[in-house]
């Protein structure tokens, strides 16, 4: 009697899973314990394995579909036997339903008994995902914690340890001193080649090996303006799961904060030089500095450039920033389109005269909308540090304080210097912790060393 | 500067040591009458008589034992072995009676001997006569060991040896007797703990002690035809290690190979080993190599015991595997 | 020449006085063991402890023939002949229980008792490894040209183990000035004498090595004296070592982990020695001479027991070692 291959609840918290790939063909034999298919749950991608010996009779569910937990997904039996549904025989890995019919197989699936492993770990606790992630930071850490369990307890359930195959990813072997020396030039360990044993990376290798760049400034990534606008990428098990969970607990848009304290001063020193060499005719003001360096950024962080569109993730390539601007009633968000493409001088006339025609309320709809990602300045009116309101569908926002001159220690000295708090609000469906808090560090990098929002 | 052979060099400093102090003797099998049997103390029985150059039977563990107890009441023994070999029998004196003295007592008794001969191997004496001991007695709180290369060192370092107030397990090379070398006249006393460069170089720090020393400039050589510049470190004191100076050469080269002519477990290469990588793990481009005589009692056979042996070749390829080449 | 004899006339005063003193010491020795072995049950003392009660005669009249620049050494049976050589109850008790004020300022244990400037150099643990450390101290005496010696102590068992063969062979070789004492109790630790030595008499093991020996009745503090007097005289006069095998008996077991009795001797056999007890042999023979009593008897006893509890109550108070101590007299002090 032919046995049912069913989706199994391969992580405590999955309730479908996408079948990436089969690793058996119709008609190929397997043993209990075989690795049947990769699965995408939630958290990872795991391995279905076989819990029935013979060969596998037939692959009811086509790869790339997404199904239901404890759906069928195929047959495992002797060869030549009937599978009950009718369909015997092999059937090849072309013929095999579509992801509609897929998803038409869930219903008969419901009554299939359910593997047994499978329920046990489905029944585990489902806010580990969710706790990591509205903690911001360790989203990741959660998730493979998560699907450590999910291993444990498909290990369990097997009997033959057939969990995830994890190999750690290759560690690079380097002597001490060779670690050391790496770590003084700024060299990436990983793209050194090891002349050592066993590809041991030695000092001589470093020798070879040419220092990182010792820049004061960071290298600032430009995209090509001809490419495509944006990208629009599904939803991955993961990012589903996330965005479920997240709008559960805290609303529409999981919103979570980041702070980070801007040392202005050469900023300052910048928009004093620029007035002394152009005199009145150029005008940079702060809020154009911050308008330049944010767009900049967003081009080398994508995932933050981004909008939600409730079944897929539109990534921009382009970059327009959005501006909130105060009016008589209200509150208005002029786009500063392409803003990564333009200089300081063009940011700062384009707006300035964005912000007259928005208090005048003489934009037109094309002209307040679309755009990718928002800054709301409230520095002008004293205020140090606040969050604002993501902006949907982008997904993040930046709220920038006043500059103030505070006691900071520079060089263990504690010494006046011109500060500015940034708070940025992330909608955790799209932006991690730990992506917002890298989009803050080159944020910072670049504010800090302003010479390359001029160039 | 006269140029002396090790054996002279050693005969130097006990006569001279034994006309400083009178509290100075010299006690073992056939030290007196026959000279000495491999004639270190050859003519001070003669310049100093029997009571100070005093035979005894062959019963280490008995005139091991008379040394520290005429040490723990203030005279300044030199007990020679014969070899260390026989030392065995007197090592319940050694460990138990002279290294912890001081400590049992309450810091009232020291003992302040040393136990001299010849240690390792020379040519095939088979399995009972050629051994190593640094090691066993290099274990020991309370011990120090010393085990000179050159005669310069022989005599500088006997004398410190001699004039020291706790007891020293002062280990002679039996093949280095003949060596020759130039020794400083007069009061040259060479301090207790401190490692000497040998040869001073820049890409790979070898470091040896008595026998392996000569074989480890050897090698140093036949590197630098090769274009390496090896630093060789002669430990000459086992215990107290000189662990600045070897931490200084390793941060300079890098790489490290220990040579020792006694077995590889638990050897004195073994603890210099421990030590580096504790104390100057980040300065390492390399595991550190040893080079240590083959782990199996010594075989009569030429061609064995030439194999067991530490040599030149040994030490040179060592320090080829540590540079990576 | 023996005086074991018993006197029925009183000698003069100051062997009057002698005898009390004897008296006093073997009683001392007696209480402070025996208030060891309660120290040492209460968890005050640890490790080795091993009791001298019985054998009181034979370190009181070994000692009695010293002079204070003679040296003495011992085995690990050693609290009853480093009181006998003069050190203080408080001292030695303080040592059993590792203190700071310990003879050997703690680092030392019952095994290990020192005291340099009373010439008592232990105190060692290891059977038969301190007779040829005896040889040497007698070494050093001679190489100075005294008239010092060295009287070494060891028990029965020690007398088969090849360092004493070898001492006793160079020492007689050399006429080095040592006494060595065998205190035969009849068992080392669990084994018979007869079980362990192919001759029995020990003493003849001088004939060997040509060094004058005699058996000595060590239950008779006065006969060890005696007997210790010729050695001595030997050992100053002619430089001549002299090996002394003092017959004696501990009442209590090997150590404090042995019974008293049970596997390897009777209780009867104990009681038969206790009825020779060397504290009242000694106390019978003043009493016998008119010059003690037991209202002096008992004077004494409450006088010994003011002493040990002096010293206990010393001992408890006293500090631990300092925790620096514990890397110190390793080596000697830098620039020594």
């Amino acid at each position: 009697m032919a046995t049912k291959i069913v989706m199994e609840a391969l992580s405590p918290t999955m309730e479908e899973g996408r079948l990436v790939e089969w690793k058996k063909a119709e008609g190929q034999p397997v043993a209990a314990g075989d690795v049947l298919a990769e699965v995408e749950t939630d958290k990872a991608v795991m391995e279905l394995v076989a819990r029935a010996a013979g060969v596998l009779l037939k692959q009811t569910v086509a790869a790339g579909a997404t199904v239901p937990v404890s759906s069928l997904v195929g047959w495992i039996g002797q060869p030549g036997e009937a599978v009950p549904d009718g369909a015997s025989g092999p059937a090849t890995g072309a013929a095999a339903p579509a992801g509609a019919s897929a998803a038409g197989a869930a219903p008969a699936a419901g009554s299939a008994a359910p593997a047994a492993g499978g329920t046990a770990a489905g029944a585990a606790s489902a806010g580990v995902g969710a706790g990591a992630g509205a903690a911001g930071a360790a989203g990741a850490a959660g998730a493979a914690g998560a699907a450590g369990a999910a291993g444990a307890a498909q290990g369990g359930a097997a009997g033959a340890g057939a969990g995830a195959a994890t190999a750690p990813a290759g560690r690079v072997k380097a002597s001490p001193l060779a670690r050391r020396i790496a770590a003084d030039k700024g060299v990436d360990l990983t793209r050194v080649t090891g002349s050592g044993p066993e590809g041991r990376v030695i000092k001589r290798d470093l020798d070879r090996a040419p220092a990182a760049a010792a820049a004061p400034t960071r290298a600032v990534t430009r995209r090509r303006p001809d490419g495509p606008p944006f990208e629009d990428t599904p939803l991955t098990q993961i990012r589903k799961t996330i965005a479920k969970r997240l709008v559960q607990s805290i609303g529409p848009i999981p919103t979570f904060y980041l702070t980070t304290e801007i040392d202005m001063e050469r900023a300052a020193d910048l928009r004093e030089q620029i007035k002394a060499t152009q005199g009145d005719a150029v005008k940079v003001s702060f809020n154009d500095l911050v308008v330049r360096a944010v767009a900049l950024t967003l081009v080398e962080h994508r995932a933050c450039n981004a909008w939600w569109l409730d079944d897929k993730i539109r990534y921009w390539n382009e970059v327009h920033v959005s501006m909130a601007v105060a009016v008589p009633d209200g509150l208005i968000t002029p786009v500063i389109r392409n803003a990564d493409l333009k200089s300081l001088t063009e940011i700062g006339a384009e707006s300035r005269e964005l912000a007259g025609r928005a208090r005048e309320r003489k934009l037109k709809p094309e002209e307040y909308t679309g755009g990718t990602f928002s800054i709301s300045n409230l520095g002008m009116f004293d205020i140090e540090h606040f969050t604002a309101v993501i902006n949907p569908p982008e997904a993040g926002i930046l709220a920038v304080g006043s500059i103030a001159t505070v006691p900071a220690v520079v060089g263990g000295q504690v010494v006046p210097r011109k500060r500015m708090r940034v708070t940025m609000s992330c909608d955790h469906r799209v932006i991690d912790g730990a992506t917002g808090a890298e989009f803050l560090k080159t944020l910072k990098q670049l504010l800090e060393n302003p010479i390359s929002l001029v160039w | 500067m006269a140029t002396l052979t090790y054996r002279d060099a050693l005969n130097v400093a006990l006569r001279e040591e034994m006309a400083r102090d009178d509290r100075v003797f010299l006690m073992g099998e056939e030290v007196a009458e026959y000279d000495g049997a491999y004639k270190v103390s050859r003519g001070l029985l003669k310049e100093f008589g029997p009571k100070r150059v005093v035979d005894t039977p062959i019963a280490e563990l008995g005139f091991a034992g008379i040394g520290v107890g005429a040490a723990m009441v203030g005279l300044r023994p030199v007990i020679e072995m014969m070899t260390w070999n026989f030392a065995l029998l007197a090592i319940d004196q050694i460990v138990n009676s002279a290294a912890k003295m001081r400590y049992m007592s309450g810091g009232q008794v020291g003992v302040p001997i040393v136990f001299r001969g010849p240690g390792g191997a020379a040519l095939q004496l088979g399995a009972q006569h050629s051994q190593a001991f640094e090691s066993y007695y290099a274990h020991i709180p309370g011990l120090k060991v010393i085990a000179p290369a050159t005669p310069a060192d022989a005599k500088g370092l006997l004398k410190a040896a001699i004039r020291d107030e706790d007891p020293v397990v002062f280990i002679e090379g039996e093949m280095l007797y003949n060596l020759k070398g130039e020794v400083p006249d007069g009061d040259h006393v060479t301090p207790i703990g401190k490692a000497d460069i040998k040869r001073a170089g820049k890409d790979v720090t070898i470091i040896c002690h008595s026998k392996t020393v000569a074989p480890s400039l050897k090698a140093a050589e036949a590197l630098a035809a090769e274009g390496v510049d090896a630093e060789v470190i002669d430990l000459r004191t086992i215990r107290p290690l000189d662990v600045d100076t070897i931490l200084e050469s390793v941060a300079r080269t890098n790489r490290c190979v220990v040579a020792e002519e006694g077995w590889p477990f638990a050897g004195v290469g073994a603890q210099v080993v421990d030590t580096i990588q504790r104390e100057a793990f980040d300065a390492l481009d390399a595991p550190i190599l040893r080079v240590t005589g083959a782990d199996v009692p010594m075989p009569y056979n030429k061609v064995l015991e030439r194999a067991a042996k530490v040599d030149a070749a040994k030490i040179q390829d060592a320090a080829k595997k540590v540079l990576y080449l | 020449m023996t005086a074991t004899a018993r006197s029925t006339k009183a000698p003069d005063a100051a062997t009057q006085a002698l005898h009390r003193s004897y008296l006093r010491q073997m009683m001392l020795i007696r209480r402070f063991e025996e208030k060891a072995g309660e120290a040492y049950s209460l968890g005050k003392i640890g490790g080795f402890c091993h009791l001298y009660i019985g054998q009181e005669a034979v370190a009181v009249g070994v000692m009695a023939a010293l002079r204070p620049d003679d040296h003495v050494i011992s085995a690990y049976r050693e609290h009853g002949h480093a009181l006998a050589r003069g050190l203080t109850s408080r001292a030695v008790m303080a040592e059993l229980f590792g203190k700071a004020t310990g003879s050997s300022a703690g680092k030392g244990g019952s095994m290990h008792i020192f005291d340099a400037a009373a010439g008592f150099l232990g105190g060692h643990g290891i059977v038969g490894s301190h007779i040829p450390l005896a040889a040497g101290v007698a070494f050093a005496h001679k190489y100075r040209g005294g008239d010092q010696l060295c009287v070494c102590f060891f028990g029965e068992a020690a007398a088969n183990i090849g360092a004493f063969h070898e001492t006793l062979n160079m020492a007689s070789l050399w006429d080095l000035p040592a006494i060595f004492i065998v205190e035969n109790n009849g068992y080392g630790m669990g084994t018979a004498v007869s079980r362990a030595a192919a001759v029995t008499n020990l003493s003849v093991r001088g004939n060997a090595y040509d060094m004058p020996a005699e058996q000595v009745d060590g239950q008779n503090v006065l006969t060890v004296r005696e007997a210790m007097d010729r050695a001595v005289t030997r050992a100053r006069a002619e430089s001549k070592p002299t090996l002394l095998e003092i017959k004696t008996y501990r009442y209590v077991g090997h150590s404090m982990s042995d019974a008293a009795h049970g596997t390897y001797r009777t209780k009867d056999e104990v009681d038969e020695y206790r009825r020779r007890d060397p504290i009242a042999v000694l106390a019978d023979l003043m009493k016998a001479g008119g010059y003690w009593d037991d209202g002096r008897h008992d004077a004494l006893v409450t006088e010994v027991q003011a002493e040990v509890e002096d010293a206990v109550t010393f001992a408890d108070a006293s500090p631990d070692p300092d925790p620096s101590a514990l890397y110190t007299d390793v080596y000697a002090p830098e620039g020594r």
